[in-house]
């Protein structure tokens, strides 16, 4: 849910609370992105109301874990269903779909068959992805890169730009070192400084990423070891907005230009940093799950041009 | 001595060996040539292990979320393994051998080879 206090009237936030939490929408407002719920994305019209909102510049999928079917969430491919159908009614349809990793549990092809078959009913068909490590647990690491790696010539990493707004997806999964956090490495930092080199810094950037770049809780593995010589190369722009998954949870920081945040899951929940042995699937009584899986959107606000993030829960 | 008092105590013994019992332990004939590791509650359990060369190190997942077996210098490597699913290696040579879980690399462990 936003953030921006200004952007709720009481209507919107009534519609908050109606539907809980099923994804987040961002919006770029005055250059930042600022998070507003789904179910007001849902109200966008023109009406001066609907301005204010912004127009869905793209929504955030995360972990979908297509394949998982323990007791947390025997049926992920039907809350994933639920989360499209959502996606679907929006009254004005994002221009992109982000999916920031765990698409699939175990990396098998029948997992990742079975998420794409889902995802071909997204009306919106420019989808852009990262792998989570649950996507590269196969032998080979062929699985994800078979299927969505032609965007980044199978490196991982990647960008375009769209709206005005430059996206760099980024890949923080493989490089893994034992006890520690995720790793970007040299070579894909190099990379995003030489992809931002010369861009103005008045360019939006939306950086997305599976694992946070940012330490939320080490002792899980909730963080990216590299990722401040990343994020000093994003320090001179304007609005940066740093999107991940992985946690299962939102989780939101804004630090002078930089707005991090963690998208929900649309497959189960995960406890809070530090509760219970290790991030395991966390079992809710059934009819609490919907209220903690979701997805974040991300609308583009005119006047004044920015930003605006949003979570939006299945129920 | 007192019937009742002793009845107790031996019903506390009890306790305390049926809660040991969930403690995995390998009985000494699985020690003999092939050891068992299990991953649960985000640890390898138990490490390091000693084996002799030609020993067939077997790991097994106990928890509700997948765990890999990765070789630090990719010598061996499993795929996902699911709730239950294991995973073998050989161990022709001796050596220290040291593995990481890809999923969550802070899950390490140690397989000596004698």
């Amino acid at each position: 849910m936003s953030d921006d206090k200004s952007m709720l009237s009481r209507r919107n936030a009534l519609k908050c609370m109606a539907y809980g939490g099923a994804g987040t929408l961002f919006a770029l407002s005055g250059g930042v992105f600022t998070p507003i719920d789904l179910a007001m994305a849902r109200g966008y019209d023109e009406s001066k109301e609907g301005r204010v909102l912004g127009r869905p510049l793209f929504v955030q999928i995360s972990d979908t874990h297509i394949g998982f079917n323990k007791e947390a969430n025997p049926d992920v491919a039907g809350t994933l269903t639920q989360t499209i159908d959502i996606v679907n009614r929006m009254s004005v349809q994002p221009a992109l779909i982000i999916h920031t990793g765990d698409i699939t549990h175990l990396s098998k092809p029948a997992e990742f068959d079975l998420a794409q078959q889902l995802f071909s009913r997204l009306r919106t068909t420019e989808m852009h992805t990262v792998p989570g490590e649950h996507d590269t647990t196969d032998a080979t690491v062929t699985e994800y890169f078979n299927r969505f790696g032609s965007a980044s010539k199978n490196k991982g990493y990647y960008s375009f730009d769209h709206a005005g707004v430059h996206f760099i997806a980024l890949i923080n999964v493989l490089q893994f070192k034992p006890g520690g956090l995720g790793t970007l490495g040299a070579e894909q930092i190099a990379w995003v400084a030489a992809d931002l080199k010369g861009r103005s810094a008045s360019t939006p950037i939306v950086v997305f990423a599976h694992m946070p770049l940012w330490t939320i809780y080490e002792p899980w593995g909730w963080g990216t070891g590299d990722a401040d010589q990343l994020l000093s190369e994003l320090r001179r722009f304007g609005s940066v907005t740093v999107l991940n998954g992985h946690i299962h949870q939102i989780v939101q920081k804004v630090e002078g230009n930089m707005t991090f945040h963690t998208a929900r899951s649309t497959s189960y929940p995960q406890p809070l940093a530090g509760v219970g042995p290790g991030p395991s699937p966390l079992k809710v009584p059934a009819d609490q799950l919907q209220a903690l899986l979701g997805i974040t959107s991300v609308s583009l606000v005119k006047h004044p041009s920015s930003l605006a993030l949003n979570d939006t829960a299945l129920a | 001595v007192n019937i009742r008092r002793m009845q107790m105590l031996l019903t506390v013994v009890g306790m305390v060996i049926l809660g040991a019992a969930e403690v995995y332990v390998p009985s000494a004939a699985e020690t003999a040539d092939a050891t068992k590791i299990v991953a649960k509650d985000f640890m390898f359990m138990p490490t390091p292990v000693t084996v002799k060369a030609g020993s067939t190190v077997t790991w097994t997942n106990m928890d509700n979320e997948p765990h890999t077996v990765v070789s630090d210098t990719g010598l061996f490597k499993s795929g996902g393994m699911d709730t239950s699913e294991s995973f073998s290696y050989k161990f022709d040579k001796p050596g220290t051998y040291h593995f990481t879980c890809s999923i969550h690399p802070r899950m390490v462990g140690t397989v000596v080879v004698e």
